[in-house]
């Protein structure tokens, strides 16, 4: 059919027409209906796809406004009547959605980032010197010659080095432009190094193999390299690709993996994390103290760069009880909530005999596409940037709740 | 005429000024930079004022005022920290560790002079 015969039957322009075509015009009501039917096609065939992207996004936004109780009953109504609204507010919610997390990342580096804080305070401290100094050379009166040169002399330094602080700095921000990719700590040398690899580990690879000579900035890193691939390879031996693909594709339980390759629980989530299948894993490991010492990043599940991470997530409470696995399905905030099902497992060691210090260490795997009907356990990010107000774990305020 | 101050500073080129302001200003003054022997440094010198930078090698400014706070001897000293950022968190902070007054850096020689008189009670005295 041509564009101008349908337009004719639908009562409507030609060129209006090509716009609701283009996505350009949102139709509802009688309109969409006139269009199904010259079309011959059901009604929701036209208005799937962007239209119900649109409507999710509008609904999404109406429920996240705390400020105003909008319509919600009536979105579709609303962005067939005022497709130019509708899409200026999808728009603004994808942009404010993009800024909050701009915001997240930012501030998570402001308070955390030791090399920011330090270089601030230098900067500072010798702003304030040469502020102070300068005010002491035009402003007191009669001073001894020999302090006027002491004077000049602080002055030249400090200007000096200011500048090459704030050159440091700027280059630190310049190339650390790309918040996700800052290779400050060693531990995040080595996930860097791990992400560029795809966290694909050929079974039998020496450490020697692996690392390359440039491979890291830091002597600490390559050793903490070396340390997770030893592990890494204590895993392949005892759990074989093939043999543990197959195995955890017949039965993904990992207890039920744990037992059949006679290694524990922990070991089975690192193993997973690592052996590839159709969808993505995520992998957190921390430290009696709740350090995360390894991080294997999942779409939908930020984890806090420094600093501690959400007390709620089942990391931690695999923590309070070394031995007994977790199985949970949570739920991250955030316009458009994602829910993930993980895995957790603690263990408690005396690596160095019975007189030694106990060293714990829990594991925490997470996979998306939990069980449609499966509760939910409601998870953050980190206290600081997480907007859950009333939560009963909450151990600081969030600046979300005042910025936003 | 001011009294004894102690200046638990680490960058040698403010002490030096404030040393030379204070010092024309009739105070005596005595200089500290290290954080780990900021303590002992108080109680050799019984100061009648600290001026406690918050960031020192060692230890911190809070670490150091909260034990201050927490020894009879030195728990009314007045102090005033020195703090790089100015945010709300270090302002609160600061005030929770039980500093008398804070200045944010970077901040002016009359602003050094006036809060340290008023720490003594001694506004409008120079």
């Amino acid at each position: 059919m041509r564009q101008a015969d349908l337009a004719r039957q639908a009562g409507i322009s030609a060129s209006y027409l090509n716009l609701i075509e283009h996505n350009r015009r949102r139709i509802g009501g009688k309109l969409l209906n006139d269009i199904a039917r010259a079309l011959d096609v059901e009604p929701a065939a036209l208005s799937e796809g962007a239209a119900v992207d649109l409507i999710a996004t509008l609904r999404d936004t109406a429920e996240a406004s705390r400020a105003s109780e909008p319509e919600v009953d009536r979105v579709e109504e609303f962005a067939g009547r005022f497709p130019g609204w509708a899409r200026l507010i999808d728009t603004q919610a994808r942009r404010i959605e993009a800024l909050e997390r701009s915001v997240e990342a930012l501030s998570d580096r402001l308070t955390h980032d030791p090399f920011l804080q330090t270089s601030l305070h230098e900067v500072l401290s010798k702003v304030t010197a040469i502020r102070s100094t300068a005010a002491i050379l035009t402003e007191a009166a009669g001073i001894d010659p020999e302090w006027q040169a002491r004077f000049h002399r602080n002055l030249h330094e400090d200007s000096r080095s200011l500048a090459e602080s704030s050159r440091a700095l700027v280059a630190y921000l310049d190339t650390t432009a790309d918040v996700d990719r800052t290779r400050l700590a060693p531990h995040e040398e080595v996930e860097a190094w791990l992400d560029d690899l795809g966290w694909r580990l050929p079974d039998g690879a020496s450490a020697d193999d692996m690392l390359s000579e440039n491979a890291f900035g830091s002597r600490a890193g390559r050793l903490l390299a070396q340390h997770w691939l030893g592990r890494f390879a204590t895993d392949a031996a005892a759990m074989p690709h093939e043999l543990y693909a197959e195995a955890r594709a017949a039965s993904p339980d990992p207890a039920a993996l744990a037992r059949r390759f006679g290694v524990d629980v922990a070991a089975v989530l690192r193993r997973w994390a690592l052996v590839p299948d159709e969808t993505s894993s995520g992998l957190v490991i921390c430290d009696g103290s709740g350090t995360m010492t390894l991080r294997k990043a999942i779409d939908g599940f930020p984890m806090p760069r420094f600093g501690a991470a959400c007390p709620l997530w089942p990391l931690y409470r695999a923590l309070a009880g070394p031995g007994v696995p977790i199985r949970s399905v949570v739920e991250h905030p955030g316009r458009r909530p994602q829910r993930f099902l993980t895995f957790a497992s603690a263990a408690a060691s005396r690596p160095a005999g019975f007189d030694g210090p106990v060293v714990h260490e829990a594991t925490l795997l997470i996979l998306p596409d939990p069980p449609p009907d499966a509760p939910a356990e409601p998870i953050g990010t980190s206290c600081r940037i997480c907007p859950r107000e009333a939560c009963v774990a909450r151990r600081e305020p969030s600046i979300l709740l005042d910025v936003l | 005429m001011g009294g004894t101050v102690l200046l638990i500073e680490d960058e040698p080129n403010i002490m030096e000024a404030m040393r030379f302001i204070l010092s024309r200003d009739g105070w005596h003054v005595h200089c500290h930079s290290d954080g780990a022997t900021a303590l002992d440094a108080v109680r050799q010198r019984d100061p009648d004022v600290v001026v406690l930078d918050v960031m020192l090698p060692n230890r911190s400014g809070y670490d150091i005022l909260r034990d201050l706070r927490g020894d009879p001897a030195t728990a009314a000293l007045p102090v005033l920290m020195l703090t790089a950022r100015g945010q709300k968190r270090d302002r609160e902070m600061a005030e929770r560790h039980g500093a008398s007054l804070f200045m944010t850096k970077p901040f002016s020689n009359a602003e050094v002079l006036d809060s340290l008189r008023h720490l003594l009670g001694r506004e409008g005295a120079a």
